[in-house]
């Protein structure tokens, strides 16, 4: 099983052992899976569809109470979840939902810093409707930091941007993980997407982990994404 | 095939465009509301004059004016309009508030859901108006009766309405709700209530209509005030002048009162992007 942990001198952040999750009797949809992810850690995790990627986040996010299964899970207090669709209140104005469900007296200001962080100063009175996609998921990355996250949780956030705001949105999110520092879990369908932005790039297959490699900054970009199309099994199909 | 409508004329030199054919309802006019009723009047009114609609069959405009000067003057009409609103104001909040808790209680919990609505159900299927003579055994023929009546006329829309508004809310935004920690009182104000907010106000429209139709039956039992009475009285002495005076007095209160909660409506509900505009 290739948990890789070298390089880490402080406790895993987020631990997975043994997960087993099946929506049927037959067939599970994780069998057996173990993850380390470190602080700070930065892992894209990748697969083809059906292979259980959204299931392990939906289950280190919480969200999967109805779901069979066994197995161990530890997560930091606080986790964020950005979801591939903005999930933006429509009857709250952009500030109001950055700050949803933030307490403190100083909830709006740290919202405001937030919305300036990923460039929507200024549109904090705006309604939800009014936001372009991209915009949109912006305000939903705010609604996530602002809270301070120490686990980062998102699920193909940028599936629905075209492929401009996409290369945008992955500069901004760099800037924010190495300000912020979270441990962050990206599931993503897109390898290019995964070997820019992560530190650790996860392919998961029959709801194992099948690959587990390190984006290291000497190995070309070129040789990864090729070693990765052919993990996901798409080797020699004209990429 | 695209079919496009002439441009409309260049209001100067250089603005060349291509429209197309309008499908929403376009812009919002000043004084739309009014303009139905308006048509209404006038024809009516055309009627009257041209002999087409005789007195025996409906009063004249004109003679309803004069009627309602009468009333207003010797019979304490302005008296009988404040009882009569009263009477519906207190009936329509008591049916609202209740109709608006049971809706988030049923809608929100199983348990409160398998308890609350198969009776609301069967309840909507007894006609309350016939229930009348069993809230007068209960409660006498005075206001405690009209004002449970009017109640449990309005709290039905406003139960069925705003149960559906809820339930329509995209569960995703509940899943959102948990993973950012929220407690159960802020979900119900922050995500339950604006999201069922939309049904709640269709229910409001009904419910108004129907605490005044709950109004005029009501006050046919033992009032000795309210439109209802005066309409009574004027039965029995055959004045139908008096009788339309009553019925245009109704009207106006459920349009008034309808058009009320659409303009509050559309500004409450100014997140959405509909055709409503």
């Amino acid at each position: 099983m290739a948990t890789d942990t070298r390089g880490l001198t402080t406790a895993p952040a987020v631990s997975v052992r043994n997960l087993h999750r099946s929506f049927t009797a037959n067939g599970g949809v994780l069998n057996g899976l173990d993850l380390d992810i470190g602080a700070g850690e930065f892992v894209a995790l990748i697969g083809r569809s059906g292979t259980g990627k959204s299931t392990l986040l939906r289950a280190l996010a919480g969200l999967d109470r109805d779901v069979a299964g066994r197995g161990h899970i530890s997560v930091p207090a606080s986790v964020s979840v950005v979801f591939q669709d903005s999930r933006l209140l429509p009857w709250k104005r952009v500030l109001d939902n950055v700050v949803f469900g933030l307490r403190g007296s100083d909830a709006n200001a740290r919202g405001r810093q937030a919305l300036a962080e990923v460039g929507l100063a200024g549109r904090e009175r705006a309604w939800p409707f009014e936001l372009s996609g991209g915009e949109q998921q912006r305000a939903s990355l705010a609604r996530s930091l602002v809270r301070e996250p120490q686990l980062l949780l998102a699920d193909e956030p940028f599936g629905a941007l075209d492929a401009l705001t996409r290369i945008r949105m992955h500069a901004l999110l760099r800037k924010l993980c190495e300000a912020h520092r979270p441990a962050v879990l990206l599931v993503t369908h897109d390898v290019d997407e995964a070997v820019v932005l992560a530190d650790r790039v996860i392919v998961l297959d029959g709801g194992v982990v099948r690959t587990d490699v390190r984006v290291e900054p000497d190995r070309p970009e070129a040789e990864l994404r090729a070693f990765l199309l052919t993990e996901l099994g798409v080797e020699g199909e004209g990429r | 095939m695209t079919v496009i409508d002439k441009a409309p004329p260049a209001s100067y030199e250089g603005d060349v465009r291509v429209v197309r054919r309008r499908l929403g309802p376009g812009r919002r006019f000043r004084g739309a509301f009014w303009v139905g009723p308006a048509v209404v009047l006038v024809i009516w009114s055309a009627g009257s004059a041209t002999g087409l609609i005789k007195p025996a069959i409906l009063t004249s405009p004109w003679d309803v004016v004069v009627a309602f000067g009468v009333q207003w003057t010797d019979h304490d009409l302005l008296g009988d309009i404040l009882s009569s609103l009263a009477r519906a104001a207190s009936g329509l909040a008591i049916g609202v508030i209740t109709g608006a808790v049971l809706a988030v209680l049923s809608g929100l919990s199983r348990a409160g859901e398998s308890l609350i609505d198969g009776p609301i159900q069967i309840k909507r299927s007894i006609p309350t108006l016939a229930l009348i003579p069993l809230f007068i055994a209960w409660f006498g023929i005075g206001q405690e009766m009209k004002i449970v009546t009017i109640a449990l006329i309005s709290l039905v829309p406003i139960y069925v309405h705003t149960h559906n508004g809820l339930r329509g809310i995209d569960g995703r935004y509940a899943e959102l709700a948990e993973t950012l920690d929220l407690r159960r009182g802020e979900f119900v104000r922050h995500v339950v209530l604006p999201g069922a907010l939309p049904g709640f106000l269709l229910g409001m429209r009904f419910a108004v209509t129907s605490s005044l139709l709950g109004l005029v039956v009501v006050e046919q039992y033992n009032a000795t005030a309210g439109i209802g009475h005066m309409i009574t009285l004027a039965e029995q002495y055959g004045q139908t002048d008096v009788i339309v005076v009553g019925l245009v007095i109704y009207g106006i209160f459920g349009y008034c009162a309808d058009t009320a909660v659409r303009l509050t409506a559309r500004r409450v509900l100014a997140w959405r992007q509909t055709l409503e505009g």
